[in-house]
């Protein structure tokens, strides 16, 4: 199938990234710079001499992503194609929301026209599922591992989009591999927008998250639909729409994956998580009716 | 048109005549001047360029990566933290094969922090692979711009270069210089046309992965590229002489080396003392002279072999540390004329005005007086051995 | 002089990754298809083609059997079967 990033990449069987990647880009479409953060998909998508990319694709360092699409955004205004190429920074959620945060604050601040997409698989995936600002609660990785000590990442995630969505930015969404149309409607809507713009992906990785690699899909639904992982758009910082879920027990989501393997036997810590979940869902108003069972 | 100026402004001057299309900085002492009147330029309309102020100077120097890497001319400023701070970001710039000039105001490095002069910050980026020039003065500072942008946009060549003068000596000294016409500066310099780009008519991945089996050659490219740049920039300054009527060579400089039979080596602003020096003693009947070298990187070894070989005492004056070992310049230096037949029977090491201590004539001339004795090695002019202790209590 | 430096657009595809598969490999029974098209869309590997009813198929060169289509197909009609020796 003709697609923007083409098969050859050396991306783990069943790997969200690479899916949701895919879907951003084909939304996209070819009029596209991409500027990428070191990470996971960069590696596994542009090992030289081989790049999956069908656009124009820079990578630098790993926290940068968000000045040097600034660079190539006013280098476009300069030469009179910014009304006529898009550009559009990606990284993960460790790129993102820790080494990255300065110079996305700086690309929001500055009001570059650029879109921003943050790949969340929860982890510095790509150096060895180490913890970072965006790894939920209580999740087993090997900077935050288990022992008798320690029931995993002492923290929440933290808030990115409600971060972003301070700068006084247009648009921020959060999307997710559970719903791959969705994506490409977030991306074709935030393309159609002036200024910076946010998306925040939920993409299940099953190599760092312990699951089979046929369930990225699944496991990403069962994020939503418990409420841990809220589906939302603020546009020009109001909450103007969410998914409404129906809602499913936390353990639900937390027993297909080993990384959450140690909580199904510590009653106070599911109550932690559903607690979290319980929030976002009174946060956002994601209306609830019981699943039946 | 030659105007009484001050050099950052007679820098900013000279980049605007270069047009790039995206500037981009972070204000850092003693660098603010030039950013400030290319800023005020842009506002006036008198430079069509994206000016981006950005939040630190890691982001500015990825910010001039992105542009440049979208095929735009594009130009940043910068000092001692600064400089550091974007550190792996001026290793990937050389690395990438942009061909970004940066102006660095030359400033000494934190701890202690000190805003005031010394090479300590652009010598310790000399590995990062960008071509380093060292301006004597304004004009020079000035001309080196121009040539830079023309150096580092060579097909052949694709290198990033870096601009150095001397912070607060050259930045904010006033001096009378010619700023060339634009009429000039275009026929000199034409339009950035980038061999490789991010251009959705052609897409392509810039910054790959490469592993073992790849990356030993992108490097030696690298290293290969400074020596083709070795030969390549006496011919470009042989060029800017025909075109502006100042003669450089680019690499290095010899003044009164004839018969000399005592010679300092340095770089930068100190070079102007120097000189003075060289001519009160040369009238003296003593027979002095200096070398000044322009391009720190690539080296001119061979340059620097033929101008020094025959003279009988040389010796080197640093202004950065290569701290607990030779210090950087000298080690080059000695290094070139290593094995030879032909050398200085002594090359002495002396460090000065770190941190903006300042370097008087007298000083330069007690650094001819002590090379005569015997061969120096990394002896420090002007020193107050009375603020150093052996314990610490007995600082206070 | 220039070493490696860029990459041409598209060049992954030089890159075969079929043979990663082990274990399984999907099939795509076409009996049922809805041509919803979500096995298309979700295809980490985007080696699935089609358009119609019953007209969706992979492409062998590249799947890595991560099984997801096989999940995701709403009437079942992708199988996930023992792949064998060629």
């Amino acid at each position: 199938m003709k697609t923007l990033f083409n098969s050859g990449h050396t991306a783990c069987a069943g790997c969200g990234q690479s899916m949701a990647a895919r879907l951003v880009i084909d939304a996209a479409g070819p009029n596209t710079i991409i500027c990428n953060n070191t990470g996971c998909l960069e590696v596994f998508s542009t090992k030289y001499p081989e790049t999956s990319w069908g656009v124009p694709f820079l990578h630098s360092l790993f926290e940068n992503c968000a000045a040097t699409a600034s660079g190539v955004e006013s280098a476009l205004k300069y030469l009179g194609k910014a009304e006529t190429v898009n550009v559009i920074a990606q990284a993960g959620d460790g790129g993102t929301a820790d080494i990255g945060l300065q110079a996305l604050s700086g690309m929001l601040e500055r009001g570059h026209n650029i879109l921003y997409v943050c790949y969340d698989n929860e982890a510095y995936m790509n150096t060895g599922i180490q913890r970072s600002g965006l790894t939920p609660f209580d999740s087993n990785t090997t900077t935050s591992p288990i022992g008798p000590k320690s029931t995993g990442n002492i923290r929440p995630k933290k808030p990115m989009p409600e971060i972003v969505n301070a700068h006084g930015i247009p648009y921020v969404a959060t999307a997710s591999c559970a719903f791959p149309l969705d994506i490409q409607r977030k991306v074709k809507k935030a393309m159609s927008i002036k200024g910076p713009k946010y998306i925040q992906i939920h993409v299940p990785c099953p190599l760092g998250w312990r699951h089979e690699s046929s369930l990225t899909v699944s496991v990403a639904k069962l994020a939503v639909e418990t409420g841990l992982y809220p589906l939302i758009e603020y546009e020009n910082g109001v909450l103007a729409a969410k998914r409404q879920i129906t809602l499913k027990p936390v353990e639900e989501y937390l027993k297909v994956q080993g990384r959450f393997k140690h909580l199904l036997k510590n009653p106070d810590e599911l109550k932690k998580i559903q607690g979290i979940a319980d929030s976002n869902i009174n946060k956002y108003g994601l209306k609830v009716s019981v699943a039946t069972a | 048109m030659r105007e009484l100026l001050e050099g950052s402004m007679a820098v900013a001057k000279i980049v605007q005549l270069c047009k790039p299309g995206v500037v981009s900085a972070y204000p850092i002492t003693p660098q603010t001047h030039i950013v400030e009147e290319l800023a005020q330029i842009v506002a006036d309309g008198h430079l069509d360029a994206q000016f981006v102020n950005v939040e630190s100077e890691h982001s500015a120097a990825s910010v001039v990566l992105g542009a440049s890497a979208a095929g735009v001319r594009s130009y940043t400023a910068t000092s001692s933290q600064g400089l550091l701070l974007m550190a792996e970001v001026v290793f990937n710039i050389a690395g990438m094969r942009l061909p970004v000039v940066m102006t660095t105001a030359v400033r000494s490095i934190s701890a202690p922090i000190n805003i005031w002069n010394d090479h300590q910050d652009a010598v310790s980026l000399r590995d990062a692979g960008w071509i380093q020039l060292h301006a004597e003065d304004i004009q020079e500072a000035v001309d080196l711009h121009l040539i830079a942008y023309k150096l580092a946009e060579n097909k052949s060549i694709m290198l990033p270069v870096m601009v150095c003068m001397d912070g607060f000596l050259l930045t904010h000294g006033m001096e009378t210089v010619n700023i060339p016409t634009q009429e000039e500066v275009d026929k000199f310099l034409p339009p950035y046309k980038a061999p490789y780009k991010l251009d959705v008519e052609n897409p392509m991945t810039l910054g790959p992965l490469v592993d073992p089996e790849s990356y030993m050659e992108a490097r030696y490219a690298l290293n290969e590229t400074h020596k083709e740049a070795l030969e390549f920039i006496p011919k470009l300054a042989a060029d800017f002489s025909k075109a502006f009527g100042r003669t450089y060579n680019g690499l290095i400089e010899g003044y009164q080396l004839k018969d000399a039979e005592r010679v300092i080596v340095a770089m930068g602003s100190t070079c102007g003392t120097i000189k003075e020096v060289v001519d009160e003693l040369r009238k003296k009947g003593k027979k002095v002279g200096l070398l000044k070298v322009t391009c720190l990187r690539p080296f001119p070894a061979n340059a620097i072999y033929e101008a020094l070989k025959s003279i009988p005492k040389v010796a080197v004056v640093d202004r950065a540390l290569s701290v607990g070992s030779f210090a950087p310049l000298l080690a080059d230096i000695k290094a070139a004329f290593f094995g030879k037949a032909k050398r200085p029977k002594t090359i002495s090491s002396f460090i000065l005005g770190l941190g903006g201590r300042d370097i008087t004539k007298d000083s330069i001339k007690e650094i001819f007086r002590l090379m005569v004795v015997k061969e120096r090695q990394g002896e420090f002019i002007d020193l107050k051995p009375e603020l150093l202790k052996d314990n610490y209590e007995d600082t206070l | 002089m220039f070493g490696p430096l860029t990459c041409k657009s598209g060049s992954s595809r030089k890159n075969k990754t079929g043979p990663w598969r082990t274990e399984s490999r999907p099939k795509f029974l076409k009996k049922n298809c809805i041509a919803c098209n979500m096995c298309l869309l979700a295809c980490p590997e985007a080696c699935i083609s089609g358009q119609g009813k019953n007209n969706y198929d992979f492409d062998p060169d590249y799947c890595k059997g991560c099984g997801i289509c096989a999940r995701l197909c709403p009437k079942q009609d992708i199988e996930m079967i023992k792949e064998e020796c060629q």
